[in-house]
């Protein structure tokens, strides 16, 4: 099996440095704050230009696929500015509010439209939810493998091995083409778009997808079809000042063996 | 009374310390029933481990055919048990591969999936799960309205209760597909023993960043006086000081220890997100403008490589 088409999953995050927030019906506020391309899912579009610039002959195409409002084209916009070949965006107002599961849903059958490529990528997690979960959803749906938290990819013919901090290990993982692989932050730095990738961006082509297009129902997706309830959203309180003290001829370390001793961690 | 499952958390048959607490979390919830996954041999020493924290049941499935596959193989596992034990709730270690095998699960049982609950209650029947969001500014609770609840729970979400359950031990002939066993581990490298606790199980956890400038004999010190893991910034592993492993923060590991001593780390939006949950904060850094020093609730401005030391020194001889 060649390698000739890569899907890449980008999100449109809220900017963590931003004033992130939530909605009256307990949903991420994504309309009202900043948002870009999640910093995470950027490793993901880099690994997968990567592997292209490294398998020249399987002439990869890589399709950046991304979920979301109309804002969320920003997503796809920048992949595309990284060297991406193309971009599908989903986008129906039906979608707001999905959870992972949804999500997968969605994503899933967007893949089976526009053609279940060897290889999925997607980054190590969302900057706003965080839910690492969305390509092992995926993989399940797609009855597809997965190979997660790739810190090295390594790729021969039909053949996939990462490299990765496990749980309690260093691991080599190896898996046959067609799999998901999502990669971290150690994988490589991304890519700044340059001025002629911002301008040919301009040129590709960005599919735009209803869910009628991928044969999902709108009461499959939203908060309606949701198979978790959010009951309560509670601002965390801001931690009340704490005691500074500069340390002057030591009296630093006395002073926080005091505090410790106090809170009986000595 | 319902049966709760818990996947149990194990490196070569040895119960991890997130198991426990998990087997407390079933106890509010139903009857617990722990599902070792692993070598036949090791299975006698687990099960006694999980029954002394209060497992009624033991599904014990045998790994020979599955070992070294990825998650997809323990996924089909705990769906066949829970077809046969229709459990009130599934609890699986919200590890990075706990989670996975989470995500597959939920989709295979057509069931509502909770991952890093910080809590697990149970209120007027519903089954409530606390997390938390966005760096750890917002409190969310929820529960699971479709399907079997999963919940993938993070370390130190309760105390581990050592009181016998029934641990009967039921072996579990589980069918595996072929499909799962596609990905492979190839290689693997067991991390270092350090001595010291695991980084997001501990209780108390020690960390260095750039103030270090790459010496981290200080917040070592520090640690084992007090019993703590040892964590490091991003800007830290960067400079390749410590490995990967070793990181806290958004792209690292979570944590939410008791208590947190951060030294010569300056506190961005990135390493907050990993240990903003802590229970108590303390932070060392000579710079007092450090965004740090916001979340603390002790501070010292002054320079980690003279204090740690002195404040050791003075631990060690209290503790005597």
């Amino acid at each position: 099996m060649t390698l000739s088409n890569i899907v890449v999953l980008v999100k449109y995050v809220p900017d963590a440095t931003g004033d992130r927030k939530f909605e009256a019906d307990n949903t991420v506020d994504r309309v009202g704050v900043d948002g870009l391309l999640s910093e995470l899912d950027e490793y993901a579009v880099e690994q997968a230009l990567q592997l292209k610039e490294k398998r020249p002959d399987d002439e990869i195409t890589v399709t950046a696929l991304t979920v979301g409002p109309a804002a969320a084209e920003a997503a796809v916009r920048k992949a595309l500015q990284m060297g991406a070949d193309k971009a599908v965006h989903v986008q129906d107002d039906a979608i707001a509010g999905s959870d992972a599961i949804a999500t997968s849903l969605v994503l899933a059958k967007a893949i089976e439209k526009i053609g279940v490529p060897e290889l999925i990528i997607g980054g190590l997690a969302s900057t706003d939810a965080g839910l690492s979960v969305v390509p092992a959803m995926l993989a399940e749906r797609l009855g597809l493998p997965q190979v997660t938290l790739a810190a090295v990819v390594e790729s021969q013919g039909d053949q996939v091995r990462i490299k990765r901090d496990g749980d309690s290990a260093t691991e080599v993982v190896g898996g046959t083409l067609p799999l998901v692989l999502s990669v971290t932050d150690q994988s490589g730095e991304a890519r700044y778009p340059s001025f002629k990738g911002i301008m040919a961006a301009k040129k590709k082509p960005l599919e735009a997808l209803t869910l009628a297009d991928i044969g999902v129902d709108a009461s499959e997706v939203g908060i309606d079809a949701a198979w978790t309830k959010v009951e309560t959203v509670t601002e965390r309180p801001a931690r009340t000042a704490g005691e500074i003290v500069k340390d002057e001829d030591g009296s630093g370390a006395t002073a926080l063996v005091e505090f410790l001793a106090s809170k009986k961690f000595i | 009374m319902s049966e709760v499952l818990v996947l149990v958390d194990h490196v070569d048959g040895a119960v991890k310390k997130p198991t426990y607490e998990l087997l407390a979390i079933a106890k509010r919830i139903g009857s617990p029933s722990a599902v070792f996954i692993g070598g036949a041999d090791k299975a006698a020493a687990a099960a006694d481990a999980v029954k002394a924290y209060g497992a009624d049941k033991v599904y014990v499935v045998d790994d020979t055919e599955i070992k070294g596959y990825l998650v997809a193989p323990k996924a089909e596992v705990l769906e066949q048990i829970a077809a046969a034990a229709s459990p009130a709730a599934i609890l699986i270690p919200a590890s990075a591969e706990g989670k996975e095998i989470a995500g597959r699960l939920a989709i295979k049982l057509s069931s509502g999936l909770i991952t890093d609950a910080v809590d697990v209650q149970v209120n007027g029947g519903d089954i409530v799960t606390t997390q938390s969001v966005f760096a750890g500014n917002f409190t969310v609770e929820a529960k699971v309205v479709k399907g079997t609840p999963i919940i993938a729970v993070k370390p130190n979400a309760a105390a581990p209760e050592e009181a016998a359950g029934a641990g009967a031990v039921e072996q579990f002939a589980a069918t595996i597909s072929d499909g799962a066993k596609t990905a492979q581990i190839v290689a693997s490298q067991p991390r270092q023993a350090t001595g010291r606790p695991e980084l997001t199980e501990a209780a108390i956890v020690v960390s260095g960043g750039r103030g270090t400038g790459g010496d981290f004999t200080a917040v070592e010190g520090l640690a084992d006086a007090l019993g703590a893991a040892v964590g490091a910034s991003r800007a830290a592993v960067d400079s390749g000081w410590k490995p990967h492993a070793f990181q806290v923060g958004q792209t690292g590991k979570v944590v939410s220890p008791q208590l947190y001593v951060a030294n010569g780390i300056s506190g961005a939006i990135q390493h907050r997100a990993g240990m903003q949950t802590s229970k108590t904060i303390v932070a060392v850094n000579k710079d007092e403008e450090a965004p740090i020093f916001e979340l603390v609730d002790f501070g010292v401005v002054g320079d980690l490589h003279s204090v740690l030391p002195a404040a050791t020194a003075e631990i060690v001889k209290r503790k005597g």
